[in-house]
């Protein structure tokens, strides 16, 4: 929690007095985890529509409403899946890199380099990679949203007997802005998250080699239990507020 | 310059070391030696304010640097720089931008300026053909003096080396120490070195704090030159007697 605390006085403190990580910094950072993370974050989404077309296809069909598929694939992904899938994959890819760089940065004495000029390692290392991950997560989001229902296509067409506009209609009927909102809502968070769980773990990590290997490991695990209890208590809260 | 009283100091959650009072006088290069474990690094994290000791203080002209809030630190950090036993250079960074960096956020200074600036001061270690290198390029004599270059680029009143000789070679090493004795002279800057090499503490120090377990004692150096030739065992009994430490167990007299 007190990391979190620091995260926030930084933040405060740069958006104050400007004391904070420079664009070029952060532009930086999203160019390390923004176009490399693309291929995988699609390849999960596209699959993880194609599971959900055909369990839900499978049950559907069983009262021969499969033509709600579209529905389904839909929903789900834009309100849920595709920010989950992502954040998973953020958390594997960009959490642990994260983790391993400032842990390194730790056991090689830098971060100590940075304290003793009076510079204070949260602004100067955390926010850059908070920030880009932040930023880098919609489009992520929105593009693993849209395969993942193009996929959903392949099963609802080829497996299902769905028709092409059938599909794509029903797709757009089922889109609500509601939906549309929260899942990129908590796609944001789920990038926050990640951040701050690959950040906080490098930052306190032991100084030895297999110090960095354990930071690694932990800022995954991490990451991905903050990710599904965001994911669940949010779903929770939301329901309950009528979203 | 700097005072330290009744410092009790801990590394691993064991003290190493407790009532420590000494001072550091301003023009003097003041050697910290001890064997392994007697909390030299520690006690120079703690002058640095890596570090918040169990007890005593340590006062920059006479402000307690643990004392205050991180603004208080920080402004006094701006009286000294620190040169890291790894070097401790910023990996994603060029060796001018390692320089770049303190000068960009902590001088008045503009683009053209800190320019000249990093260029001069690299001239100063000897290193001014190395801008652009990264520091994975920089042998660990070149990592060296590229990092006390950065310690030097705020040109600090007072410096702080942690083992600067340790890792070089006999001539890295001695030109090294030909360094640090110019920035004595022509600078006028105060040096706090952490050491084991013998030959460096008999070449520039003026003054030596030597810490072991039943001791702490400070004592100015009278070396005499033929003492180099000698093994590492009596070179030792040499120090422990300037402490006033009296012979370990084993050691020959000198």
């Amino acid at each position: 929690m007190a990391f979190f605390g620091e995260v926030i006085v930084a933040s405060a403190r740069w958006l104050r007095r400007g004391t904070g990580p420079r664009a070029a910094q952060v532009l930086e950072q999203i160019d390390r985890c923004g176009p490399g993370s693309l291929p995988v974050v699609l390849l999960s989404c596209a699959l993880a529509g194609l599971l959900v077309a055909y369990m839900g296809g499978a049950q559907l069909a069983r009262i021969g409403a499969q033509g709600y598929i579209a529905d389904v694939v839909t929903v789900g992904m834009v309100r849920e899946l595709a920010g989950l899938m992502t954040g998973i994959i953020l958390a594997g890819r960009i959490g642990s890199a994260y983790a391993a760089q400032l842990a390194t940065m730790k056991a090689g004495e830098e971060i100590d380099a940075l304290r003793v000029l009076g510079v204070d390692p949260v602004s100067q290392l955390v926010l850059p990679r908070l920030l880009a991950l932040v930023m880098v997560m919609p489009a992520l989001y929105a593009l693993g949203a849209l395969v993942g229902v193009a996929s959903g296509w392949v099963a609802a067409v080829g497996a299902f007997g769905v028709s092409s506009s059938e599909y794509v209609q029903q797709c757009l009927r089922a889109l609500r802005f509601t939906d549309l909102w929260i899942g990129m809502m908590k796609a944001v968070l789920y990038a926050a998250l990640v951040a701050m769980a690959g950040c906080r773990e490098g930052l306190h990590a032991g100084r030895s080699a297999q110090a960095v290997g354990e930071a690694t490991t932990t800022a995954v695990v991490k990451a991905l239990v903050w990710i599904v209890a965001a994911a669940a208590g949010s779903t929770v809260v939301l329901t309950a507020l009528g979203y | 310059m700097l005072e330290v009283h009744g410092l009790a100091i801990e590394a691993g959650g064991r003290i190493v070391q407790s009532g420590l009072t000494f001072d550091v006088r301003r023009g003097e290069v003041l050697a910290v030696v001890g064997p392994s474990g007697s909390g030299k690094t520690t006690l120079l994290r703690h002058l640095v304010g890596l570090a918040s000791p169990r007890a005593g203080r340590v006062r920059l002209h006479g402000q307690d640097l643990h004392a205050g809030d991180d603004a208080t630190l920080s402004a006094l950090r701006r009286h000294f720089g620190v040169m890291f036993q790894s070097g401790a250079l910023w990996t994603s960074m060029s060796v001018a931008d390692n320089l770049l960096l303190p000068l960009r956020l902590f001088s008045r200074l503009d683009a053209r300026s800190r320019a000249q600036r990093v260029r001069a001061t690299l001239d100063l270690v000897g290193m001014a053909d190395a801008l652009d290198l990264m520091p994975a390029e920089l042998s660990g004599g070149m990592r060296k003096r590229v990092a006390l270059a950065r310690a030097l680029v705020l040109e600090p009143e007072l410096l702080f080396l942690d083992e600067p000789g340790s890792g070089l070679d006999p001539p890295n090493a001695a030109r090294l120490d030909a360094l640090i004795l110019r920035l004595r002279r022509e600078l006028g800057t105060t040096i706090v070195m952490v050491t084991h090499e013998v030959a460096s503490v008999l070449a520039v120090a003026d003054r030596m704090l030597y810490l072991d377990e039943q001791a702490c004692t400070m004592t100015a150096l009278a070396a005499p030159i033929w003492l180099l030739d000698h093994g590492p065992v009596a070179v030792q009994a040499f120090l422990r007697r300037q402490a006033g430490a009296g012979p370990a167990m084993g050691e020959g007299v000198v």
